[in-house]
């Protein structure tokens, strides 16, 4: 697959350092996210695959190499990282953290309110499914429509990247599909460069690339020739 | 030593939350400390009168009087409960001291002929009593000897009933009865200028023609009896030697003074140490319930291994034990030293010949209980949810807090807020309570800063009121008699005198049906100009030109208002009985007094122009003259100066006042910086994952902070004007519990008061918010995203 390059990452390494023992958490990566394709990271734990993308989502420094986007490093300062953040990335974790103080529409609009271009939480909302939720607070929602909340709280701002980080982890499996499909349709829908890490084998299939990991380094890079939809992946 | 584990986790948790631990005991402390101060100087201050009174036998009885046959004092011994009888010789006379140019006064009082006084005998702490047979040897009171350096074998002179005598020091002593040895007239001791001088009686019964007779007697009570029972037939006995105002301990000048601030002392140890330990209490609770709440799985571990419900508690309960336990001993050394301090203090105000400054152990212990037992009180909540927790439950990780619509905070309102300005209000008013004690809390500072810097305003409003505006005289002379008006005109033409004017001043008994009360009745000339009476409202208060204008304490003794009758028996001279009406009523801080036109006073006392006190503005500059020739004259009872009373009011009183201020600076600082520390590290802890999602989702460091430290700024800004409010209420609550028949304390805040405790209850909240924002700044936004809370 070729493309433009929307995120690269140049010869990352990453040296964690735990009491005496140093843990080498990336050994020199170089990665390449093409504009609108879905990527699929996979990898056992401790593999690096989180570590890569809390450094190319701007959430963590690497030790060494560096990080552009469109072509241009990332800045080096705290106020422009949170800039890139704040305009170009979408982030969806394991444990939604949703503010629990807001509602559904009021934890989209948290974003939509420091966007430049952003869809309206209605419409974010609309497109996971849960335009009928709007005044609902998280503790009053699922874990699958919670995550749900937090995909379209990602993509609201109509973010260059949706980093995803094992989106379906605390999930049943036939939630897991809905979240996978939420994914799935930005991806489609707004042409969103989207990076998904999961332990789950079987959700490979939806992906346009699928980056194996091991020991801090990319092991393999599988092309899917064509893209499995979510609604029949089974695990 | 074998520490259990659980006892290592208790201090390895300790270690963890040692700021805010120590915030709290800090707060602990301060409490302990009040009290302990408070009860310690109390205890002392009684304990030592106690054992003064009971060793130098001070009177229970005393009585005044024009002049009565010694003989007399053996009809009073006959009444029923009567002990022992002291009749003796008190006058009062100008000492002329080498070391002071102007009048000092002298509280002249007689000693038997020979041996030690039946009652109110003396504390020598230098030379001896005086010998029989030099009859003008004489002990001087300690705090007159040290203030002009007497020692025995010293001589200076006294102006004896216009006779010139010198007297030469032969002890130097103390004496129950002048504990707090006050000047007439005066509110605090003036060493400088008033002392008391015992000399034997022949001497000074001749000098003032009272051989054979008596003016002053003072009573013991055998037990079992109080002063009311023997004061109607001791009245009885006086009544035609011009005795006056014969009254029990409660009245006597010294006791009154000395038991007021023991009663002083007490109100403070009741009041204050429970807003600290209140606040400590509240403080107690809330980091505990969030640590519980954090260690829910390990609860629910140490519940699955085996451990009972009891051992859970147990090991809160002793976390905070171990806590308030170091606030406690912080607490025990600043109250033992602040106490000691306070002591020292008053030993220079009320003078023992020992001041014993030894705390009871039951003042330890009694803080002790009290302090452990608010902070259990701030257990029992979050233990109560430990020990609820089933095993299972505790280990799985919490739901998410519940939030809900809340009707009368309706979205529309909400809806004016940006989503971070909602985040705020949701999070203080999803725990309402919480939210509520906080800001109560810290307007408990905000009201104790209030009420420690009034006491500074109270303190420039009483010298303003009192000495520059209510009396405006430099000097007040008295004579010994009522002296016809034109002595007005020899004094006026003395060197320096700028303006005179004159006051009657006659003791007298006040009666409205079965109510009575001894008071002075003053009068005034119509439109006197040194002497302004002022309403508490500040507004001038005329003398009525017929009847009597009360004071409103006096007016509620009574019982009387405007327009009732008041018979009112003069005590001296003719004695005349009169019925006079009330034509005002006026509020004041000060006295009981009554007052009268000057000329309708004379006409009722049946004289014609007699003055017994006149005010004098002078020319400082002539004062030394002045004071030279005023020596002079016979009739001269006392010369007080206004400005030897204002000073030493500034000295005690400003110096102790400032320290005591610094003190509950610091201790309202403290509760103020507590309060916030821990309400913004608990919201840290509670919304950590929160802040560091919202960073994830690209929010600046500012405007989480904004997130984090909104919610604690509202609070504060609803607490400033209820800690206003609250410092007000405290003020007139303490100025209640303070205030006695003489003396009422106003209570004044002036804006400046309000203000600077407003900023320094902001400028608490500092540090919090520094130490806070290093953590903030410190938040793992991985760490925290990737684990469930």
């Amino acid at each position: 697959m070729s493309g433009i390059p929307t995120l690269s990452g140049r010869q990352l390494t990453k040296v964690y350092q735990t009491g005496t023992v140093e843990i080498q958490a990336l050994r020199g990566v170089d990665v390449t996210l093409f504009e609108g394709e879905l990527v699929v990271l996979v990898g056992a734990s401790g593999s690096g695959k989180s570590t890569l993308l809390n450094i190319l989502g701007g959430l963590d420094r690497p030790t060494t190499g560096e990080v552009l986007f469109r072509g241009a490093p990332l800045g080096s300062t705290e106020a422009a990282i949170t800039r890139f953040r704040r305009d170009h990335v979408g982030f969806v974790f394991q444990f939604y953290n949703l503010i629990a103080s807001l509602t559904v529409e009021e934890n989209v609009a948290l974003v939509t309110e420091i966007a430049r271009n952003p869809l309206s939480p209605r419409d974010a909302l609309a497109l996971v499914g849960l335009q009928d939720r709007l005044r609902a607070f998280p503790s009053e929602l699922s874990g699958g429509e919670q995550q749900r909340v937090a995909i379209a709280r990602a993509i609201a701002k109509q973010p260059d990247i949706l980093l995803c980080d094992e989106p379906t982890g605390a999930l049943d499996s036939v939630t897991g599909v809905r979240v996978l499909k939420a994914i799935e349709q930005v991806n489609r829908e707004l042409g969103t460069t989207t990076a998904l890490i999961t332990h789950n084998r079987s959700i490979e299939g939806m992906a346009d690339r699928v980056l194996r990991f091991a020991d801090g380094r990319i092991e393999a890079v599988v092309s899917n020739p064509a893209r499995v939809p979510p609604e029949s992946l089974e695990w | 030593m074998v520490i259990e584990p659980l006892d290592r986790k208790l201090l390895r948790d300790l270690w963890r939350l040692r700021s805010q631990a120590l915030a709290i005991a800090l707060i602990v402390a301060s409490g302990v400390a009040v009290l302990v101060m408070s009860l310690s100087a109390m205890q002392a201050l009684s304990d030592s009168s106690r054992a003064y009174y009971e060793r130098y036998r001070f009177a229970d009885v005393f009585a005044t009087l024009k002049r009565a046959p010694l003989s007399t004092a053996r009809n009073i011994e006959a009444i029923e409960g009567v002990q022992l009888v002291a009749p003796r010789v008190m006058q009062m006379a100008i000492l002329d001291m080498a070391d002071v140019r102007e009048p000092v006064l002298g509280q002249l009082v007689s000693l038997p002929e020979e041996g030690d006084p039946v009652l109110n005998g003396l504390a020598l702490s230098a030379g001896r009593m005086p010998d029989p047979l030099y009859p003008f040897e004489v002990v001087v009171g300690e705090p007159f000897a040290e203030a002009h350096g007497l020692v025995p074998g010293s001589r200076f002179a006294a102006l004896m009933n216009g006779r010139r005598q010198v007297l030469e020091v032969a002890g130097i002593g103390l004496s129950p009865e002048f504990i707090y040895a006050i000047g007439p007239g005066a509110l605090m001791p003036d060493p400088e200028h008033f002392g008391v001088i015992w000399l034997r009686r022949p001497a000074l019964a001749a000098a003032y023609d009272l051989e054979g007779a008596f003016n002053s007697i003072s009573l013991s009570l055998f037990p079992g009896y109080a002063a009311a029972d023997v004061l109607p037939a001791l009245d009885a006995q006086l009544a035609r030697y011009g005795g006056i105002d014969a009254h029990g301990r409660e009245n006597q000048v010294s006791h009154w003074f000395l038991t007021n601030e023991i009663e002083q002392l007490r109100t403070m140890a009741q009041i204050l140490p429970a807003i600290f330990l209140g606040v400590a209490a509240f403080l107690t609770n809330m980091v505990l319930a969030r640590l519980v709440f954090m260690e829910r799985s390990e609860i629910g571990l140490l519940k699955a291994f085996g451990y009972g419900n009891a051992s859970v508690i147990w090991h809160y309960a002793k976390l905070v034990l171990v806590l308030s336990s170091g606030g406690l001993l912080i607490g025990w050394a600043a109250g033992f030293w602040l106490g000691y301090w306070l002591t020292t203090v008053y030993g220079q105000m009320f003078r023992f010949p020992a001041l014993v400054f030894a705390p009871a152990p039951g003042i330890y212990l009694l803080s002790m209980a009290v302090s452990l037992g608010a902070s259990l009180i701030g257990v029992i909540s979050a233990a109560r949810y430990a020990g609820s927790l089933p095993p299972a439950e505790a280990m799985r990780p919490p739901a998410p807090p519940t939030f809900r619509h809340r009707g009368w905070l309706p979205g529309g309102l909400l809806g004016w807020f940006d989503q971070p300005t909602r985040i705020i209000f949701r999070q203080v008013f999803r725990k309402p309570l919480r939210s509520l004690f906080t800001s109560l809390g810290l307007a408990a500072s905000v009201a104790l800063l209030v009420v420690s810097m009034q006491w500074m305003d109270v303190l420039d409003y009483m010298i303003d009121q009192f000495f520059v505006d209510q009396q405006r005289q430099d000097i007040t002379i008295g004579f010994v008699e009522a002296k016809p008006m034109r002595v007005m005109r020899d004094v006026a033409g003395l060197p320096g005198v700028m303006a005179v004017e004159p006051m009657r001043a006659a003791a007298a008994r006040f009666e409205a049906g079965h109510r009575s009360r001894r008071e002075g009745l003053i009068g005034l000339p119509a439109d006197s100009g040194l002497t302004v009476l002022r309403d508490q409202s500040g507004e001038r208060v005329r003398v009525p030109a017929d009847g009597l204008l009360l004071s409103d304490m006096l007016a509620k003794v009574l019982r009387v208002e405007v327009g009732d009758h008041v018979r009112v028996q003069i005590l001296e001279g003719r004695r005349r009985l009169l019925e006079l009406p009330v034509a005002g009523v006026f509020e004041t801080s000060i006295g009981m007094s009554a007052y009268m036109d000057l000329e309708a006073l004379n006409r009722a006392l049946g004289e014609v122009d007699t003055v017994n006190q006149l005010q004098l503005v002078i020319d400082s500059d002539l004062q030394h003259e002045l004071f030279a020739q005023l020596h002079q004259l016979a009739s001269i009872g006392a010369v007080t100066r206004k400005s030897a009373a204002t000073d030493m009011f500034d000295e005690t009183i400003g110096e102790m006042m400032l320290v005591m201020v610094f003190f509950y600076l610091a201790f309202a600082c403290t509760m103020a910086f507590g309060m916030v520390y821990n309400n913004m590290r608990i919201a840290l802890s509670e919304r950590g994952r929160e802040l560091a999602t919202l960073r994830v989702l690209g929010f600046s460091p500012g405007e989480i902070s904004y997130m984090l430290f909104g919610e604690s700024a509202l609070l504060v800004l609803v607490a400033l004007p209820l800690g206003c409010i609250g410092g007000w209420g405290l003020a007139m609550l303490m100025a209640a519990s303070f205030e006695t028949e003489l003396f009422r304390v106003p209570v004044v805040i002036s804006p400046s008061s309000y203000g600077w405790s407003v900023l320094i209850a902001l400028l608490a909240a500092v540090p919090s918010v520094v130490l806070v924002q290093r953590r903030l700044s410190r938040l793992d936004l991985i760490a925290v995203l990737k684990t469930r809370e």
